[in-house]
């Protein structure tokens, strides 16, 4: 009896949304005698081609895609010669040396597509719980250093230094201190955290487990967001398995510590992105902000020593122990330093990840990965970082994605979510959006996000009307609440707000000024 | 609802976690899972069992876009509105689907077949425009092809 050969199919969220569970359940049992098997993968990120499947075969792994005629095309492929790799026009090649994927520098998303995510020694056959192991050796304090060294700045959208964190919760003496991930993921335009707890999960649990060590937390908290059905399910088999093997719970891997995680789901609500809001929303309240401070690190979730990191964050940690803080360093540009996982979506050609050192232009994002619009017309904005974000005209595409540069140019990087738009976006109406998803989202505690932004969407379409020939004077109204918004607001939602709407005012003041 | 099936409902969603430190959500959740939604008669049960407050219980339900009073149509249909779809012409969709549905955002369908509602970003955001139908991701949505919606 002959080994069965490994198809892999992603069963990551997006690559299920265009057919990859139709083509996964095409796949026969044997194919012409040969026996086959089905490993479900994450993505690998290539998403305009997707479904997108690979063969293993003598020479490696070779890609078909995108597999979106189903059933009719798999059987098609099978038999063209797809088990052993044979020509077809959909077949791809050795995807690790496509242009769009080769260029990358892979540190955090390294396994992403490639690792079955249910399976934990294949986890750490391909490099998993190294950062552990390591970990595992040092001193608490010793690896709360490696990390300060690294460089590395929270990736989920306020980029405060990871180690400075970790070090006030270390220093804390507290009878129960938390890890509590964020995994929040609600900034349209980013997908990188349901990308790796779908395709990668144990990094994320490695990740929680040495900052447990690092800070003396016991207990671990993932805030998932509940529009991520599937990767509640990859983080439920995950956290399963490493508990099985000890790699999580009473006494980790020997060490005499305790460290354990659960899952939490939110409930629907933007806000909860926000990291005080988050730790109410897990104490089972309204999701309404704190007043900062006192910080999370000093009195956190039920009132005790916490850190709060994004999942891509805590996802990279295992990396920089494995590897070095030395070798994550080198990566990057000022004080931007390592990989940023930059997910580009909305109307673009070739969306999807792409991990690069900080300094890549929106430029080089946008055309050399992305090959412009999806549509075929002119792109004239992008927004980047979530609907908080600023949008930058083409004429600024020149900037490079690292936080500082981005500041100068009054945008910032958030999460790392670009969203391209074509010639026929309306500005003025996407101002309007941000000020009514701020109407919606807002947690109503603050009077300037809870008022202001209706008042705003109020003001917007009046401009837009310009009913009673007051358009100058609203426009100067709506630049002073913005002002109001960002200065009186307790938190980012109203806060940021402004940055989508004044960018839009002010390098697409013709949108505001049409009739 | 029968208040016998609310009661139970409530019983086993504070057995499973009533003990966890913080455990409303997690309840809220449990108790919508089983009934569809929280009905009003779950709440004094609820708020009795941790001992909170009805207000306290009905201000957190309230505060979550993903808790409801009353059980959903049969089928839910989520269309995201968010900023990548709307690149890609979302608004197209959104109008597509409310037009094959008959019923607007927010609303359940007379026969109760279907329930529409606006999600704000499902993370399928490369493979714009996207929705959600029972739980089921779709990406790439041609607005002209909503055959199979109810």
């Amino acid at each position: 009896m002959s080994v069965a050969i490994r198809i892999f199919v992603p069963q990551d969220a997006s690559a299920r949304s265009v057919g990859a569970d139709a083509v996964a359940a095409a796949i026969p049992a044997r194919h012409s005698g040969i026996p086959i098997s089905v490993v479900r993968t994450g993505s690998r990120g290539l998403y305009w081609l997707e479904p997108l499947i690979e063969v293993e075969t003598p020479a490696g792994r070779v890609a078909y895609g995108p597999i979106d005629g189903g059933a009719p095309e798999v059987h098609e492929l099978l038999d063209a010669g797809l088990l052993s790799g044979a020509a077809h026009p959909k077949r791809l090649g050795d995807i690790t040396t496509h242009a769009w994927l080769e260029s990358q520098q892979r540190l955090t998303s390294a396994r992403l597509g490639i690792v079955d995510p249910a399976d934990i020694d294949d986890y750490r056959a391909q490099g998993g719980y190294a950062g552990l192991d390591a970990a595992l050796s040092m001193a608490p304090a010793d690896i709360v250093r490696v990390v300060s060294e690294s460089g590395l700045r929270g990736r989920g959208g306020a980029a405060f230094p990871t180690g400075i964190k970790w070090q006030t919760v270390h220093d804390q003496s507290a009878p129960q201190k938390y890890i509590a991930c964020n995994a929040d993921e609600g900034d349209s335009g980013t997908f990188a955290d349901r990308m790796l707890m779908e395709g990668d999960p144990f990094s994320l649990i490695e990740g929680m487990t040495i900052a447990g060590l690092a800070v003396g937390a016991t207990r671990g908290f993932i805030y998932l967001r509940v529009e991520y059905p599937h990767a509640a399910r990859a983080l439920a088999r995950a956290l399963e398995a490493a508990r099985a093997r000890g790699h999580l719970g009473r006494d980790v891997r020997g060490s005499g510590r305790d460290f354990d995680i659960s899952v939490r789901l939110g409930a629907g609500a933007y806000i909860c992105g926000e990291e005080t809001s988050m730790l109410e929303s897990l104490e089972g309240r309204r999701g309404e902000v704190r007043v900062r401070p006192p910080l999370p690190a000093i009195k956190g979730l039920f009132g005790q020593p916490t850190v709060v990191n994004n999942v891509v964050t805590l996802a990279t940690v295992p990396v920089i122990l494995a590897r070095g803080a030395a070798f994550y360093r080198e990566f990057g540009m000022g004080k931007s330093r390592g990989t940023i996982l930059l997910q580009l979506a909305g109307n673009v050609k070739r969306g999807g990840l792409v991990e690069r050192a900080f300094g890549i232009t929106v430029n080089e994002l946008v055309y050399g990965y992305g090959g412009g619009s999806a549509t075929g017309r002119p792109v004239r904005a992008v927004q980047i970082g979530g609907p908080l974000g600023a949008y930058l005209p083409e004429s600024q595409f020149d900037t490079p994605l690292d936080y500082e540069a981005l500041t100068q140019r009054g945008a910032l990087l958030g999460h790392g979510g670009v969203v391209v738009f074509d010639d026929r976006v309306d500005m003025a109406r996407m101002a309007r959006y941000a000020l009514e998803f701020c109407a919606i989202e807002s947690c109503g505690k603050c009077t300037p996000c809870r008022l202001g932004s209706t008042r705003g969407v109020e003001i917007v379409d009046r401009i837009v009307k310009s009913a009673n020939g007051t358009r100058a004077a609203d426009l100067a109204l709506l630049d002073e609440l913005c002002d109001t918004m960002e200065k009186g607001s307790l938190c980012g939602l109203g806060g940021m707000t402004p940055f989508p709407v004044r960018s839009a005012m002010t390098h697409f003041r013709e949108d505001f000024e049409r009739s | 609802m029968r208040p016998d099936a609310v009661a139970q409902a409530v019983d086993a969603a504070l057995a499973a976690y009533a003990k966890e430190p913080g455990p409303l959500l997690e309840i809220l959740h449990a108790v919508q899972g089983e009934l569809g939604c929280v009905p009003p008669e779950a709440v004094p049960l609820i708020a009795d069992g941790l001992n909170l407050s009805r207000a306290e219980v009905h201000g957190v339900i309230s505060f979550y876009h993903h808790f409801r009073e009353r059980p959903p149509g049969r089928v839910v249909v989520q269309v995201c509105r968010a900023e990548a779809c709307q690149s890609m012409n979302g608004d197209a969709l959104a109008d597509a689907v409310r037009q094959k549905l008959g019923v607007d955002f927010g609303q359940t369908r007379a026969d109760g077949a279907v329930s529409l509602e606006a999600v704000y970003c499902l993370g399928n955001c490369a493979c714009a425009p996207a929705m959600m139908v029972d739980g089921e991701l779709r990406g790439r949505v041609d607005p002209a092809r909503l055959g199979d919606l109810p």
